[in-house]
């Protein structure tokens, strides 16, 4: 017969340690959404979505080993993700502007900078490095912030993808260049339209009535008509020529570059 | 701990999670009520120790804070609660207190629990405390004398004499109930 005191001891559910953790800001949770790249996983906490990376083949063990081992804190499946969450990160997978708050501890001031300025661009339009730094006062850092963008940990989400070279070619990307493409093609710009302009050292364009210029993605840019689209190689050449600098896009860099 | 809470506070949840559920469990009768008690415990907690000072969480004794935490706890739900005592399942006569409980649940191991707090419940107060404090928080008689404010020879003797009526209450039950 056991005794009445083997009955006063019991295991903890097993979720209480995560629920605990997940309440105090210790700890992550994730979901699986679709995006332009195939599936991905999303992680985020009370301060933020904190990650962002494409479902490998071994799926959620391996991101949650991955998450773990960047950050330093466990991160679960979440059993009853917030509706409202899932609407925006679609939403902002998709390539729109989202009001998703983002955990960046991790990341430098600087780099939240660059983060924060190439969340600005709009989908469907693409931004040179070099203006990134420009905009935040390092005009010199272009290279800085191609580093800065490539340790984005929620890529798709801030779009890292919509910053090229400053030659106008797409670059890298922490998810491969193809990937990054495929991303922009998916948005709407045409890679190889962007890669054309570029080699033929096209990095602006005008309009001849407006006499303003524009990176060729621009909104603006776009719809300059055939008859008065000008090709320009720099904004010393724009100036030069009489246009102004389109007040949307910002395509003038800092002083300090030539 | 004394330097970088929160990457000692995982630990801190692991090492103390049974005692602080097994706590909660048997004064509140219900696991799902004892999940809520015992998140609600560790979160206080992290709270607090973020208030602390190095020295103050080195010289902390955390199992009996802790338990102490959960006691609260479970006194402000029940309070807040005011629910109506439930009936002791083993007895149609006697009505027991036993916080939270749901009625509809089949888990023989939820009976089980709830069988248990109800016979607690019959405990005088400080024996039921010193009971579930000593044998699920496995506090030692000196911990449990700190986290209730009464001397250790009082502690020992109210463990001693709750065990007793607890025997004699679930003996009562076996000879009642068909095999």
């Amino acid at each position: 017969m056991t005794d009445v005191t083997d009955s006063f001891t019991s295991p903890a559910p097993a979720g209480l340690l995560h629920s605990v953790l997940w309440t105090v800001g210790l700890a992550d949770r994730f979901v699986r959404r679709p995006s332009p790249l195939g599936p991905v996983f999303v992680a985020y906490n009370r301060s933020g979505v904190s990650a962002c990376s494409l479902a490998g083949p071994d799926g959620a063990e391996d991101f949650a080993h991955d998450f773990a081992t960047r950050f330093g804190r466990p991160v679960l499946a979440d059993p009853e993700p917030p509706r409202l969450l899932l609407r925006h990160l679609d939403a902002a997978l998709a390539g729109a502007a989202s009001p998703l708050r983002y955990d960046l501890r991790t990341v430098s001031e600087f780099g939240r900078a660059v983060l924060a300025k190439a969340a600005e661009i709009p989908r469907g339009q693409v931004r040179p490095y070099g203006w990134i730094a420009a905009e935040i006062g390092r005009a010199r850092a272009a290279r800085a912030v191609g580093t800065a963008l490539g340790h984005n940990p929620v890529p798709l989400l801030i779009p890292c993808h919509r910053v090229v070279r400053s030659d106008g070619r797409i670059g890298d990307y922490g998810l491969g260049s193809p990937a990054k493409r495929a991303v922009l093609a998916a948005e709407g710009v045409e890679p190889d339209e962007l890669e054309r302009l570029a080699a033929r050292r096209v990095r602006f364009v005008a309009s001849a009535t407006t006499k303003i210029f524009c990176h060729p993605t621009c909104a603006a840019a776009r719809r300059i008509t055939e008859d008065h689209r000008v090709m320009l190689g720099s904004p010393a050449e724009a100036v030069a020529a009489g246009y102004r600098p389109c007040r949307q896009c910002r395509p003038m860099p800092a002083p300090a570059c030539p | 701990m004394a330097a970088d809470l929160d990457a000692a506070f995982p630990d801190v949840v692991r090492a103390h999670q049974d005692g602080i559920y097994s706590i909660a469990l048997r004064l509140t009768g219900a696991p799902a009520e004892a999940e809520d008690v015992a998140q609600d415990t560790f979160v206080r907690a992290y709270r607090a120790l973020q208030g602390y000072d190095s020295a103050r969480r080195t010289e902390l004794a955390l199992r009996p804070w802790l338990a102490r935490i959960a006691l609260n706890v479970c006194r402000n739900r029940a309070r807040a609660a005011s629910r109506r005592p439930r009936t002791a399942p083993f007895d149609d006569g006697v009505e027991a207190p036993a916080a939270g409980g749901d009625s509809s649940s089949g888990v023989l191991q939820d009976e089980a629990a709830g069988e248990l707090a109800a016979a607690l419940a019959l405990l005088p107060e400080p024996q039921r405390r010193s009971v579930v404090l000593h044998h699920s928080g496995e506090l030692t008689y000196r911990e449990v004398a700190l986290v209730l404010g009464r001397p250790e020879g009082t502690v020992k003797a109210d463990v001693h004499r709750g065990l007793a009526t607890l025997r004699s209450i679930f003996e009562l039950q076996s000879r009642e109930l068909p095999a």
